[in-house]
């Protein structure tokens, strides 16, 4: 049997469950041994380093969304667009990624991935302030549109899919230069119904371009529920249907979701071709700060939903295997908080665009 | 300097411009063995392989979309669309971001794609092979649109719009492939995306038009220079950014206007011309600025007598011609 067929197989095999909770793959293995549980992040090559920054990347990118709505309800900022309980999956699908080398192609929520491929918490106030330095796009688009040049972070649109084909493009040329770069590319479950998406997948597995295609489904497009999206039980067993593996991975297992990204990226690196990434992923704020899900979601979801969440779920793991405790977390805590006020200060300073230069970067203006 | 036709003319660019530049690649559907439904394209992949010669799945949408990628990745790519006509799964890509990509970034992503596409009714083109496309696209900042009407131009402008670190749509009105001919020199030159042509000087009235269009209008200003009346007629060229000046120049001198184009009538692209010239040169103006363009149905319908009912012919230019110099 091929590769891709075997692993779609165990695609197949993943648990769903009513009310979206997929338990995890640590619980399931792991009843709380610690030797055990300890080898699981060992055993995957991640140091306890590695592990601890991730755990970082993923608060921060908490505390940063936090601050960013809190930002908007005082009236600082006009909108915010971010992902919360999508963190877990962010930082670990970038972790095996090369910092400088290889490509990001960002969607809205895609905070902690961005954050991990080098932008600062600076950089991301600056766009959500629309300030003249916002390094993704000057303040000209909304905030939530991501792109910074020295990170290969592609700039980002409004319009859902689009950004697929443009991954692929990307990873194409990789492969012609033979840079060796690869590419990461990320979209809500929404996003997978549109044309782009499928035409995107087609054309990378016919080209066998080194790409992670990677699908957050958090089970809500702005409303509208996973059932009302498609008819297949999950998105990566789509993969199939274009000739790629199709894995899918719960996204409260930090652990888990690094473990199939690593193993995309190996392949993509040795020339064997795209993967496509499903992670299920909580939803646990609004869509943006425009959206009331209260609206659409029961209490009960959203009680059941944030048991889900991945800052909680890898912390408790860190906790158990003693690389974290009460006294650690809170240093790391406020070492967080001071970066965000010190950040949140200077990206307030910092200048707005004038509107004579509204008319700039129309065309090449010269090195 | 050899005469060849507007399609050889093409071909010779996607030649020359791939053997001296690495980053330069073509895809599109059919555009490798077959050599493109126009031939636009023959040789190529005989020549610089599948890997710079790609025949895609059969989805514009993505051509546009890889192509912008591409680009954003050290590569020039030449997304081919079939027909124009099939161009509108990819708008999303062209408009929302190849076009915005410089804009949207403040000046740090660039978009360096052709995306051509072969224009303009033929002879039983009908509605989905005969699209005049340009209005739609000549009005989105960021895009740069030309429509070159020569050989000559042909080979320059493609070579240029290669070169051009923007997006550029590069529209090739079908009827001239194998029709129009023209002077081609054997060595490297460009023609500059921008500045629009005189291609003949007349008092008495000015006439602007593009690509198959100009070759008819040419004609038609001929056989008026037989009847007394002198037509400047002047080739736009480059649809977007629109070279004002030039057209302005002439009405100056001629102080009357006929703009053709086959495109429908109601905000097709001489709408654009007409309202420049009533903006900027009205006391220029003996007559009122004229239009000559398709009619407003939804395209070139198959049968013979609709065909040639919709067709802007050499001798319906000449009946404007007239009208407009008595008027």
């Amino acid at each position: 049997m091929t590769q891709w067929t075997r692993q779609t197989q165990s695609t197949r095999e993943t648990p769903r469950r009513k009310g979206g909770g997929v338990v995890s793959a640590e619980a399931q293995a792991v009843p709380g041994g610690k030797t055990t549980v300890e080898a699981r992040h060992r055993a995957l090559g991640l140091s306890d380093q590695d592990v601890l920054e991730m755990y970082y990347y993923i608060a921060l990118a908490r505390a940063l969304d936090d601050r960013m709505w809190v930002l908007q309800r005082a009236g600082k900022a006009m909108f915010v667009i971010s992902g919360p309980g999508h963190e877990g999956c962010q930082v670990a699908a970038m972790w095996p990624m090369d910092k400088k080398q290889d490509w990001f192609v960002p969607f809205y929520r895609s905070v902690a991935a961005c954050l991990v491929k080098g932008m600062t918490v600076t950089d991301m106030l600056l766009g959500l302030f629309a300030r003249a330095t916002d390094p993704s796009s000057g303040g000209r688009q909304m905030p939530g549109h991501y792109g910074h040049p020295r990170f290969k972070i592609l700039s980002t649109s409004s319009p859902v899919g689009t950004q697929y084909p443009h991954a692929v493009g990307i990873a194409y040329a990789s492969k012609l230069r033979r840079t060796g770069e690869v590419t990461m590319v990320s979209i809500g479950e929404g996003g997978t119904s549109q044309g782009d998406w499928h035409e995107a997948l087609n054309f990378a597995a016919i080209h066998k371009c080194p790409v992670l295609l990677i699908v957050e489904n958090n089970e809500l497009a702005i409303s509208v529920p996973l059932r009302k999206q498609m008819a297949v039980p999950s998105v990566a067993v789509r993969a199939a249907g274009y000739g790629m593996p199709g894995v899918t991975a719960d996204g409260s297992d930090v652990l888990e979701c690094y473990r199939v990204a690593k193993e995309a990226y190996d392949r993509a690196k040795r020339g064997e071709g795209p993967t496509l990434i499903e992670y299920r992923v909580p939803r646990l704020g609004s869509h943006s700060s425009d959206d009331q899900q209260e609206r659409y979601r029961s209490r009960e979801e959203l009680e059941q939903v944030r048991k889900r969440d991945p800052l909680l779920t890898f912390r408790a793991y860190l906790e158990r295997v003693g690389l974290l405790n009460e006294s650690t977390l809170k240093d790391i805590a406020e070492r967080i908080r001071r970066d965000i006020d010190t950040a949140t200060d200077e990206a307030d300073r910092a200048p707005l665009p004038q509107p004579d230069t509204a008319t700039r970067h129309l065309f090449f203006e010269g090195e | 300097m050899a005469e060849i036709r507007y399609i050889d003319a093409i071909n010779q660019a996607h030649h020359e411009e791939m053997a001296q530049d690495a980053r330069v690649l073509v895809l599109g559907e059919d555009v490798g063995r077959k050599g493109g439904v126009f031939g636009a394209t023959m040789g190529l992949v005989e020549k610089f392989g599948e890997d710079r010669v790609i025949d895609t799945p059969l989805a514009e949408s993505s051509i546009a979309g890889v192509a912008i990628g591409m680009a954003c990745n050290g590569l020039l790519p030449i997304a081919e669309f079939q027909f124009a006509d099939f161009i509108h799964p990819a708008f999303n890509q062209i408009v929302s971001e190849a076009a915005r990509m410089r804009y949207r970034s403040n000046g740090v992503y660039g978009c360096p794609v052709v995306f051509r596409a072969p224009y303009g009714g033929s002879h039983g083109t009908a509605l989905y092979h005969s699209q005049s496309i340009e209005a739609f696209y000549a009005h989105v900042p960021g895009l740069k649109v030309v429509a070159p009407s020569t050989p000559y131009d042909a080979k320059g402008m493609l070579k240029a719009a290669i070169r051009d670190p923007d997006p550029v749509l590069f529209l090739e009105h079908k009827r001239m492939y194998r029709i129009v001919r023209g002077e081609v020199p054997d060595g490297d030159y460009t023609v500059p995306i921008g500045p629009a042509a005189v291609r003949r000087p007349g008092r008495d009235l000015s006439l602007f038009a593009y690509g198959w269009m100009l070759s008819e209008s040419l004609a038609a200003a001929e056989e008026m220079a037989r009847e007394g009346i002198e037509v400047e007629v002047v080739d736009i060229r480059t649809l977007a950014p629109l070279d004002t000046a030039t057209i302005l120049k002439s009405v100056a001198k001629t102080n009357r206007a006929l703009i053709v184009y086959e495109d429908n009538q109601f905000l097709g692209y001489g709408a654009e011309i007409a309202a420049r010239i009533a903006e900027e040169a009205f006391f220029d103006l003996d007559a009122p600025v004229m239009r000559l363009a398709g009619p407003d149905v939804p395209g070139i319908p198959f049968a013979k007598p609709l065909e040639e009912w919709f067709s802007i012919s050499r001798g319906k230019i000449a009946a404007s011609i007239r009208t407009l110099a008595a008027y």
